[in-house]
């Protein structure tokens, strides 16, 4: 390390497994730029890591207030983590709203470091605190720093040419530096990235180094901290690693399917809370030939990517919960039609324009059944960050194949969080194929089907010999002309179900962690994955019966879910929704599976989920949720 | 299906076959109701087709719900009857994807003024070279006979008991304002103007939009009746020329002047001086406006090309950006796979 004063003190070093930080600070402190250089220099340490950003309601909330709060949480550790923590061990607030929305998650005993200054009495009056909660002992329970972050920042920066207000700005490099220093991290990956993002600003990108700098041996120089800790790397599967998001993953992943389908990738959206990084992501990729087109709204986007699948192009549209309502009669177009199509849906909280920066799981029956006639669609849903990747490309392997579209349901949590990566091999992945009529084709039919798959050909525009006219009205098996035949509606409403049922025969098994057969098995889908697997792992380390097995196909479901659902004397189904899977999986296989529901725009907690376990086991009486002390702060 | 003119097999670049307006007629029966004004507007359009000198193959008509949205079953090309108002949507995705197609949006006044409004006025700011053909009957057909969004004020119909109380919408002034750049109107009774005008804006690079007045002889019959007929046609209709006054009248005896900022009607106007000279590619939209303005009884109605100008296109320009974005960087997917940072974990 470059930056190690000559004044460090000598300090019991702690050595832990796990710890969770979460920092919290206005909307405008920088939070979110923080715990992102945190976690990558914690991924290139070599941690493995699961993160959390919970981002305010309102874009510019009032300075100070409650809802105006911004936070990101990063749990790392020295073993195989999924889930960005139950509880901090640390907590780093900027200013009295951030420790008042966030003291109430801290585990006793925790760490608390707060920016002394900003605790002043007006600062403490627009987060409701009557008298300073650094004075009234109210935070007995927990280890007090408090720190001059504005003044010693200010003190850094003495002779860095800026207004004062945008040295206060540097106020998050401050915190980073010392946050950094007290888990031993370099600040070198920071340096880096700094001098690249502002380079082009060399007095602000002076004040930022001088801040973190400073901040570093703030920690190093003062006995403020009795310890210092460390959690070393985890021992992880070799090879090349990053740090990734769900939403660049998501990205990333359809552009790999593009390359591998050898179809352009045309990416059709209107800008929406939590999925707009998608599009943010893919409209800078014009060079692999991605066009990208910011519609007028979303159906407009659900149309253009219909016209651009007519048109042989692999067609994506992406959106949230009431985005996917707007497109539910021209996804319908799509399944009619039958062109190959994903749409992606970053779930968030609803109903109607809900809570949109927080998550939750309640799409999937508006994506199984959301729409007028009976219209099978096919539905992935990736388990973690980085698996967005992997469904991105299952998503289009089964569109083209089946000609059907996909929904691909995702969520803000898988969205925002993030996770260290292997780096896939792209020569690991198969090529996709896609069902192009044949053009030497004399007597063409449109919907004449593959008798294995039953799909039809996909004959583009600009295939001479291959004209033909589609539409939304019922078409006739084979022909395509319009047909108002009973039998023939009769038909084609079964090979358009059969061909979404068919799907079955190409996805693979459900996988099961922990016994083959025994008391429990708790069943999830989506990014409650990370959750369920660690609740279920503690449970049988304690010597209880309980698996887990993470749906990612919910249309059709994996072949096996009947039989392993069976062999299991209970099911409990964990959701962030009021029960859609669980209503799935008892109609469909007509098992007593019990349901466990938070709505709440949170996570699953572990422990949660181990009591909800030790409950259906009949260990415990009944369990319900508790939101704690903050339950009611926060966003508007 | 009928066969193809030739082999099939005829990709660009190699010597068209001469096709005529059989080729572009499919095999499905015509299903609107006899007499009906789409009947001329298609038989105009597969007249037209071969005109254009492009293979069948290459062309696409996309439409919307309504009876005018049956029209691409009747074309021997490729054909998209999607749902109500979305097709200038799909028209869009189409169009951005393959550029080199020749894409028609056929629609109505309800399909694309009321439910499709929105998608509508942005195909046309966008400027995607398209041709908009907005079938125009100031009525509800297919959903027999409720008022549309260009139905008159006070129009009686099934859903309008006692008249309608709203403001009609005029389809070439939506057109001026939301920036296409072909705007142009004809008449389905009036076949070879309307023949010329479909030929000209499938021309057009850029945006066509083309509102035809056509007669619903069920639901609405003789709405455009009073200026028309044949005999009062020359008298209450003005032929926009381009280059030339704008004169009507069986002997072009009358006149449309300037008076201010308003047109007015000079009744045996003897001077061409006088008269406002048409000038469909002048940059403001002054005078298209001023023109689609004017309705009978106080003018005659124009008809013809109210505007033609070039401008940049949005296929062409998202082209050109993947083209530069390719000179600049090469698409290697490796680097961005790897991102910014990575770490190499070993045994
Ligand atoms: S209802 Fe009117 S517009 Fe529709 S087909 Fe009949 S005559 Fe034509």
């Amino acid at each position: 390390m470059t930056t190690e004063s000559p004044a460090r003190q000598d300090r019991e070093v702690q050595r832990l497994e796990r710890v969770t930080v979460r920092f919290a600070g206005d909307s405008g402190d920088g939070m979110q730029l923080t715990g992102t250089q945190f976690t990558k220099t914690t991924a290139i340490f070599g941690n493995d890591l699961a993160t959390l950003p919970d981002f305010p309601a309102e874009i510019r909330a009032p300075t100070g207030s409650l809802p105006g709060v911004s936070g990101f949480q990063i749990s790392f550790s020295s073993s195989d983590i999924r889930t960005p923590g139950d509880q901090p061990d640390a907590l780093v607030a900027m200013n009295p709203a951030a420790l008042k929305t966030n003291i109430g998650d801290l585990r006793p005993g925790g760490l608390v470091i707060v920016d002394e200054e900003e605790f002043s009495r007006s600062n403490l009056k627009k987060a409701g605190y009557e008298q300073s909660p650094l004075e009234d002992g109210t935070l007995s329970a927990f280890q007090v720093v408090p720190i001059n972050i504005t003044r010693q920042n200010e003190l850094a920066l003495e002779e860095v040419d800026l207004p004062s207000k945008q040295k206060f700005q540097s106020r998050n490099f401050y915190a980073l530096g010392l946050v950094l220093w007290l888990y031993g991290r370099s600040i070198e990956p920071t340096v880096k990235w700094a001098e690249a993002r502002f380079g082009r600003n060399p007095a602000v990108l002076d004040a930022n180094l001088r801040a973190l700098k400073a901040g570093y041996n703030f920690g190093d120089t003062t006995e403020l901290f009795q310890v210092r800790y460390e959690v070393p790397p985890a021992t992880v599967e070799p090879g090349l690693y990053r740090h990734i998001s769900g939403n660049e993953a998501t990205a990333l992943g359809f552009l790999a399917a593009s390359i591998k389908a050898d179809l352009p990738l045309f990416y059709a959206s209107y800008p929406i809370t939590p999925a707009s990084d998608v599009l943010h992501e893919l409209s800078r990729h014009r060079n692999f030939g991605v066009k990208t087109f910011q519609a007028e709204d979303e159906i407009a986007a659900m149309g253009a990517a219909i016209g651009a699948a007519y048109g042989g192009s692999l067609a994506l549209t992406g959106t949230s919960g009431p985005g996917l309502a707007l497109k539910s009669e021209a996804l319908n177009l799509a399944i009619m039609t039958e062109l190959p199509l994903v749409v992606i849906d970053v779930q968030r909280a609803g109903p109607s324009t809900g809570m949109p920066t927080k998550t939750e799981q309640s799409d999937l029956l508006q994506a199984m059944f959301g729409r007028n006639g009976d219209s099978a669609i096919a539905i992935v849903a990736p388990a973690t960050p980085a698996d967005c990747f992997h469904m991105a490309i299952e998503a289009y392997r089964i569109a083209l194949k089946y000609m059907v579209p996909v929904i691909y349901l995702s969520d803000g949590y898988l969205g925002n969080g993030s996770e260290p990566w292997k780096i896939p091999d792209m020569g690991d992945i198969p090529e996709i194929a896609s069902h192009f009529a044949d053009p030497s084709t004399t007597d063409f039919q449109p919907y004449k089907r593959d008798p294995e798959t039953l799909a039809r050909p996909w004959a583009i525009p600009g295939t001479p010999g291959l004209e033909h006219r589609i539409g939304g009205l019922e078409k006739s098996s084979e022909t395509g002309d319009i047909s108002y035949e009973p039998e023939n509606h009769h038909k084609m409403t079964l090979y358009r179900n059969n061909r979404v049922a068919n799907i079955q025969h190409d996805i693979p098994p459900l996988e099961v962690q922990g016994p083959e057969s025994g008391d429990l098995l708790v069943l999830g889908w989506g990014g409650t994955y990370g959750a369920i697997v660690s609740a279920a792992e503690n449970a049988r380390a304690q010597g209880k019966s309980v698996a887990s097995a993470q749906v990612r196909y919910l249309n059709p479901f994996p072949a096996n879910l009947g039989e392993v659902l069976s062999r299991y004397d209970k099911v409990l189904i964990p959701e962030l929704n009021m029960g859609q899977l669980s209503m799935l999986v008892r109609a469909k296989y007509l098992v007593d599976a019990v349901p466990f529901n938070k709505i709440a725009g949170q996570p699953f907690k572990i422990a949660e989920i181990e009591a909800k376990i030790d409950e259906v086991l009949g260990l415990r009486g009944p369990y319900e949720l508790d939101f704690g002390p903050t339950s009611n702060l926060g966003g508007a | 299906m009928t066969a193809p003119a030739t082999n099939g097999k005829t990709g660009d670049g190699e010597e068209l076959p001469v096709l005529t307006k059989k080729d572009f007629t499919s095999d499905q029966e015509v299903r609107w109701c006899p007499g009906c004004g789409d009947y001329a507007i298609l038989a105009q359009m597969q007249k037209m087709l071969p005109d254009l000198k492009i293979p069948r193959e290459n062309i696409a008509f996309i439409s919307g719900i309504g009876c005018s949205s049956r029209f691409p079953y009747y074309v021997e090309t490729y054909g998209f009857h999607s749902i109500h108002g979305r097709a200038p949507t799909i028209a869009t995705g189409l169009k951005l994807t393959r550029p080199e197609l020749t894409v028609f949006v056929v629609t109505g006044d309800g399909d694309g003024l009321s439910i499709g409004g929105n998608h509508l006025l942005h195909a046309m700011r966008r400027n995607l070279d398209i041709t908009i053909i907005l079938f125009n009957n100031r009525i509800y057909g297919l959903t027999k006979g409720q008022f549309s969004p260009t139905s008159e004020l006070g129009k009686v119909t099934k859903s309008s008991p006692y008249g309608t109380t709203e403001m009609p919408l005029n389809p070439t002034r939506i057109a001026i304002a939301a920036g296409a750049t072909f705007v142009a109107r004809a008449v389905d009774r009036d076949t070879k103007h309307l023949e010329q005008v479909l030929y000209e804006a499938a021309q057009h690079k850029g945006t066509s939009f083309v509102e035809v007045y056509q007669n619903c002889n069920i639901f609405n019959d003789g709405a455009f009746a009073a200026f028309t007929d044949k005999d009062v046609r020359d008298d209450r209709m003005l032929y926009l020329e381009d280059g030339q006054p704008l004169r009507f009248g069986k002997e072009r005896q009358h006149g449309i002047k300037l008076n201010g900022f308003l047109p007015e009607v000079e009744w045996d106007a003897p001077e061409d001086a006088e008269l406002l000279v048409h000038d469909a590619a002048t940059p403001h939209t002054n005078l298209a406006n001023i023109l689609a303005h004017m309705d009978y009884p106080d003018f005659p109605v124009p008809v013809g090309i109210f505007r033609r100008v070039e401008a940049p296109r949005y296929e062409e320009m998202l082209e050109e950006q993947v083209q530069d974005a390719r000179e600049r960087a090469a698409p290697e997917f490796e680097p961005l796979l790897h991102g910014s940072e990575t770490w190499r974990v070993n045994d």
